[in-house]
């Protein structure tokens, strides 16, 4: 039988080398590329009619918009507004490509770290840059708070700032693995089920149960993502 | 030893410390359910703060995860 790995593997679709780098257009890239296409047709062509009473469509996408609204205007404040658009963005990319990679037999690209650390270090070097523009030298004190003994320093900056370096990867790590150990779970229960045959049934609702258990935890990881992202970015604005 | 024995073995190991998480999150809902419990009305402000500390503490135990199964398949 196969690993449960497997399904993680990337085939490239559309062989492609720069030089010596090898930039395929691979499964991955082709779920991004659907997952991008499809946010952008959702959120377009349900708020095409523009109307005061929104229909099905326009209620749907409403209430993505207004969800990921509340969250920045309640955890960043008002100045935090003008990153709306980049959360946005952040939060549909990664739901999409979690909810698409529970399609059988496709692919996840959120189940790989390459993708979820590239997302993390975005919002790990914009926080940062963010927090330097507002505060200059001053969005050091982050390591060492105001108030605080001048002893204690030696021991509270080297913590302050590897809780802070580790961010992007706690980030990471979070989605990434959340994502791979649900598809891991959900294609060895389904290696039960093959296995014993007609007892198989035992197995079959329990992967039932488990399913949706997927789709909730694709929707909060999704959410934490995004939450922590605001978080970040509260620090950085108003430093604590 | 065996050393594909001892690849499983340390991978079990490695998945000993999903038990602290196991713990925190424990802890976690229950002082949120008790919280609710006593004061219905702190329901909306405290549910964010319950969801935040789940996801970072579940980490914890991802973490342990990540490390059993690099042992077993990596």
């Amino acid at each position: 039988m196969e690993s449960p790995i497997e399904q993680f593997r990337i085939e490239s679709i559309l062989p492609l080398h720069l030089g010596k780098y090898d930039v395929s257009f691979t499964n991955s890239g082709l779920m991004m590329v659907a997952a991008v296409v499809l946010a952008t047709l959702f959120l377009t062509l349900s708020m095409r009619a523009r109307s005061v009473v929104p229909g099905r469509w326009q209620g749907a996408a409403e209430v993505c918009y207004e969800f990921v609204a509340n969250m920045v205007r309640d955890n960043v404040g008002k100045e935090g507004m003008k990153y709306f658009p980049f959360l946005l963005t952040l939060f549909m990319f990664v739901l999409f490509g979690n909810l698409l990679g529970l399609i059988p037999y496709s692919f996840a690209y959120t189940s790989h770290i390459a993708v979820t650390f590239a997302l993390a270090v975005v919002v790990f070097i914009g926080v940062t840059i963010i927090g330097f523009a507002r505060h200059g030298t001053h969005y050091l004190r982050m390591f060492f708070p105001e108030g605080a003994p001048l002893l204690t320093a030696v021991i509270l900056v080297p913590i302050e700032l590897i809780s802070y370096l580790s961010r992007p990867f706690s980030l990471a790590v979070r989605l990434f693995a959340n994502m791979t150990v649900g598809h891991i779970l959900l294609k060895v229960m389904g290696g039960f089920v093959v296995m014993l045959g007609v007892a198989g049934i035992v197995p079959l609702a329990f992967l039932g149960g488990i399913t949706v258990l997927e789709f909730f935890i694709a929707v909060l990881q999704a959410y934490v993502f995004t939450i922590l992202s605001c978080i970040y970015l509260h620090d950085a604005i108003h430093m604590h | 030893m065996d050393p594909i024995a001892a690849k499983s073995i340390g991978a079990g190991l490695a998945a000993i410390g999903m038990i602290g998480s196991g713990i925190g999150v424990g802890n976690i809902w229950s002082s949120l359910i008790a919280t609710v419990g006593r004061n219905p009305a702190a329901k909306s402000s405290v549910e964010l703060y319950g969801w935040i500390g789940f996801a970072v503490t579940e980490a914890i135990a991802l973490f342990a995860l990540v490390v059993a199964l690099m042992l077993l398949f990596g």
